[in-house]
């Protein structure tokens, strides 16, 4: 290793960095301002300019590469009369708004005057003038006061896979912008705020709100999606005004997604729940927790004593904590229900018996960017799990070959090296032929023949060849859409198949906290850590087409939250007494009995299990607001309440002590006997087509459908029935048509679009809008024209 | 010797009594320095550190833009502000209210102004007659900056060449 010395300073660094990382490894401090370890090396802000020994001019520490016996010196004059100059340069255009900016406080530029700028500007002339842009719903821009660093810019290119912002001219002419009339639509583009070194970009729906110097920060685990990102939640005299990252090079490196970046705008939202509420003589009348409490519990000991414990059913929403999960199948379980699940958007359970312990993503996070081959089944993955999604393009600027086998063709920020996009019902069977395409093998799981009887296509055979030659540093991951499927047994025993024809990694990614769900025991047939439970009860689907008399549901909107929107409704509508314990008034119509306000995650303490199976344990940042409590203490108090011995917790830590797993041991995927047959074509579709469904990323759960900053992005597309030109035309449909959509007995009006990503056969309409809730899940839908 | 019959004529001659005396007769025939308040009252320094006012630009608009200093000056932590982007984009308070009992009229608030918008006035003489009427709002500061403009701003014209 080469011996460099910083200031007198010896020191052993790998060869090949850059003297600011090695000054920065040592704690030697250089100032800087484009320099940024995640991005490019760009050098021109000259800001680090440093003395090298035996170099005539001073060099910019962040793009001179160490030799051996180099000699640096970081505050030399030379180095400091350059730093002092670059300095005056910057200041030249800077507006000396720090006062009215979002900036001030925590702004290296201002930091950095102070080290290294004059008092009095030498400059008299005019300073320049620069138009700000809008662009978007989500970064207010205020581009007099870029300093053209660029880490915008490269942040686009290099990350986040979009060139959205570039700059135009030259010199004092050079602006950053967008493509004209464009907005920065990356479901990453609020790294760009804290990315800016000055206040160019800054945080809109925070906008003019705090300084950054009164917020008081309190970490959390953003609970949106199953990465498990660290975040740190920023709030003023107990109300969360934004949020930011926390680095962590396992699990979201130093960047967040936008949707757990905007998402605490819903804490403050105006249909907070802060009082209880009884459900009497048709109205909603406010109560307080004693009386709304004895309800509840005169309620549910009424279902038991006149239907019995197998009439209860719970769903609670996968954005719990593993707490809250733990405690409500405690309850359930100890009332002599097994009526319980988290699982909301699955519609196939038929694999319950085999699936592992929890779903996982088969390795660490961080092994996915090294994968050489990824198959996304089902996996729209940039968009609902971003920061995974940046792994996956990360592995895929190493060489990695990225294939998809989706319903909707959707654009990733990474090259397909091979992709099948086919209407659900047609996924497994394209699974089926990617796994007969690798050949004959005894392992194969029975029934597959009745799965890939017809000829692999070409590109099913290239994703076979793909994965093969990849061998076990290939990874396959099911997706959102692959879990709602309706044979998502098959989906998964297809998948199995293929790990261990290639000894590829295979991942399960489920929503939100779902893995805790499973761990604590949230689910119909296993108890925590997997305990056996006997017979079990009535999964999430069946709890509802089956409906029970009383329903406890815990934080989800059942037509919003649920796949089959339709049949929850009415399940929920149909019974005799329903609790909801939510963050948020109803608006959606579906009726109860009492209401009990339970607190966001930013109130509640509690545990999430990332994908990784990595239990990641927060304490509230701010005391709940009004009367709401968070939920474990509820569920607490309600097994009090009914008499039920053991629930005498005082604290979620003393909950969490309950449980205990090997967190190392990941055991994998049990192979299935048999997959289940390809039900027979339904004779004749005629004039109906398959009905393509996902949940837009910012439509997923409660909390991101009342952040008004993320309805407004254009990753929010309206309610709409999708297809191609193809469809379109077969139907006689037009662009911008008004159709009726009919699903079984209910329809919906919705606009056409065409959308070209979507495949002939099928149509798209999205989940998770009030829109589209009466329509149901998924199915065969009849487009019908509004004459 | 000599001392004691110097100190026995001190006595008896009352000597000490009239020395004292002396002082007092000198301060009765004195020019007076009682300040017959109220009626009376002493000149102030322009300096003069009292009641707080929040000042106007001659166009009517508040010069308060919200940048929270004077709250982050303060020792006595008796400013509290809450702000937000008005309609026309700018960076405004949407409350600023001093709680009066807190506050030690070291002036920061005045110092750390960027804008000379939040200004102590010579007001000294002021009391409260209900519990919570020691916070004064936005409102009343603005108030009383609009109907002391013209002493405040000949004040901070006085001072101006020593700042």
């Amino acid at each position: 290793m080469p011996t460099i010395e910083i200031d007198g300073r010896k020191l052993e660094v790998e060869a090949g960095k850059m003297v600011i990382q090695a000054a920065d490894e040592a704690g030697i401090y250089i100032p800087r301002f484009c320099y940024h370890p995640k991005l490019s090396v760009a050098a021109n802000c000259r800001m680090c300019m440093v003395e090298i020994e035996k170099a005539p001019k001073p060099m910019p520490a962040c793009a001179t590469p160490i030799t051996d016996g180099m000699k640096v010196y970081t505050s030399s004059p030379l180095a400091v009369e350059a730093q002092k100059g670059t300095m005056e340069f910057l200041l030249i255009n800077h507006p000396l708004d720090c006062p009215v900016c979002d900036q001030g406080g925590e702004c290296p530029l201002q930091d950095q005057a102070v080290g290294y700028g004059k008092d009095v500007s030498r400059f008299t002339e005019n300073k320049r003038v620069v138009k700000d842009k809008d662009i978007g719903p989500l970064i207010a821009t205020e581009m007099t006061r870029c300093i053209h660093c660029t880490r915008c810019v490269r942040f686009g290119q290099e990350i986040a896979g979009v060139m959205e912002l570039g700059a135009t001219g030259r010199g004092e002419h050079m602006e950053i912008g967008t493509y004209v009339g464009r907005t920065v639509d990356s479901e990453l583009s609020g790294n760009m705020i804290d990315l800016c070194p000055v206040g160019a970009l800054t945080n809109k729906p925070y906008r003019f709100t705090a300084r950054s110097w009164e917020l008081v920060a309190g970490s959390g685990v953003s609970p949106h999606d199953c990465v498990g990102t660290n975040l740190e939640m920023h709030s003023l005299r107990n109300v969360v005004k934004r949020v930011l990252p926390v680095e962590n090079d396992a699990i979201n490196e130093c960047w967040l997604s936008d949707r757990d970046r905007f998402s605490y705008q819903s804490f403050n939202s105006a249909d907070r729940l802060l009082v209880p509420k009884i459900h009497e003589s048709g109205n909603w009348m406010e109560t307080d927790w004693e009386t709304a409490l004895r309800y509840t519990v005169q309620g549910v000991r009424a279902v038991l004593s006149h239907h019995g414990a197998q009439q209860l059913g719970a769903l609670v929403t996968p954005t719990a904590t593993l707490e809250e999960f733990f405690l409500a199948q405690k309850l359930m379980r100890s009332l002599g229900c097994h009526n319980i699940d988290h699982r909301l958007r699955q519609s196939d359970f038929s694999d319950d018996d085999i699936a592992p312990l929890f779903p996982t993503l088969g390795s660490p996070i961080e092994h996915l960017e090294h994968a050489k081959a990824v198959l996304l089944v089902g996996a729209n993955i940039r968009k609902d799990q971003p920061l995974l999604g940046l792994r996956v393009r990360k592995a895929s600027l190493r060489g990695a070959r990225v294939m998809a086998i989706n319903s909707l063709d959707y654009s990733f920020h990474f090259d397909l090296a091979g992709k099948v996009i086919a209407p659900p019902e047609e996924i497994p069977y394209a699974l089926a032929r990617v796994v007969a395409a690798m050949g004959d093998s005894a392992d194969a799981p029975g029934g597959l023949r009745a799965w890939a009887s017809s000829e692999p296509t070409q590109s099913e055979r290239e994703i076979a060849e793909l994965l093969q030659q990849a061998g076990k540093d290939a990874h396959i991951v099911l997706g959102l859409s692959a879990i709602a499927h309706p044979q998502f047994s098959v989906l998964r025993g297809l998948a199995q198949a293929l790990q261990t024809r290639t000894g590829a990694r295979l991942g399960v990614l489920a929503e939100a906290n779902s893995v805790g769900g499973w761990l604590a025991g949230c689910v119909p047939h296993r108890g925590p850590v997997g305990q056996d439970v006997g017979e079990g009860g009535l999964h999430a689907l069946d709890m509802l087409r089956e409906p029970r008399k009383a329903f406890l549901l815990m934080g989800l909107e059942p037509q919003l939250d649920c796949l089959e929107s339709r049949v929850a409704a009415d399940a929920v509508d149909a019974a005799e007494f329903v609790v909801r314990m939510t963050a948020f008034d109803i608006e959606d119509g579906v009726p109860g009995d009492v209401l009990l306000p339970v607190t966001p995650f930013s109130e509640t303490s509690g545990t999430y299990v990332n994908c990784e199976g990595r239990a990641q344990s927060t304490t509230g940042v701010v005391p709940p607001q009004g009367e709401a409590r968070p939920l474990w203490k509820v569920l607490r108090v309600i097994g009090n309440l009914l008499d039920q011995p053991d629930f005498e917790y005082v604290s979620s830590e003393e909950v969490r002590r309950e449980l205990v797993w090997d967190a190392d041991a990941y055991q994998p995927h049990d192979m299935p006997r048999m997959l289940s047959e390809p039900e027979t074509p339904a004779n004749g579709k005629g004039i109906d087509v398959e009905r393509v469904l996902d949940v837009p990323l910012y439509k997923v759960d409660p909390y991101v459908r009342r952040a008004p900053a993320l309805q407004a992005t254009r990753d929010n597309p309206a309610p709409a029935a999708y297809m191609n030109s193809e469809q379109a035309g077969k139907l006689a449909v037009e662009n911008g048509d008004r159709i009726h959509a009919h699903m079984g007995e209910s329809s919906v009006e919705l606009d056409l679009i065409i959308d070209e990503r979507v495949p002939t056969d099928s149509v798209y309409i999205p989940s998770g809008y009030h829109e589209t809730a009466p329509l149901g899940g998924v199915g065969m839908v009849r487009i019908v024209k509004v004459s | 010797m000599n001392t004691r019959v110097r100190q026995l004529l001190r006595s008896f001659l009352l000597w000490e009594l009239l020395k004292g005396l002396r002082v007092t007769g000198r301060h009765l025939f004195a020019r007076k320095i009682t300040v017959q308040y109220p009626e009376e009252k002493t000149p102030k320094s322009p300096r003069f550190r009292g009641l707080h006012a929040l000042r106007r630009y001659p166009n009517g608009e508040e010069r308060c833009i919200a940048c929270k200093l004077c709250e982050a000056v303060c020792p006595a932590a008796a400013i509290t502000i809450e702000s937000e982007e008005r309609e026309d984009g700018t960076r405004r308070t949407t409350r600023y209210d001093i709680d009066l009992f807190k506050c030690i009229y070291c002036g920061f608030c005045e110092e750390a102004c960027p804008v000379d918008s939040i200004v102590e006035t010579h007001i000294h003489e002021f009391h409260f007659e209900n519990r919570g009427e020691n916070v004064i709002t936005k409102e009343q500061l603005l108030a009383i900056g609009d109907q002391y403009e013209a002493e405040i701003a000949a004040a901070r014209g006085t001072d101006a060449p020593y700042r």
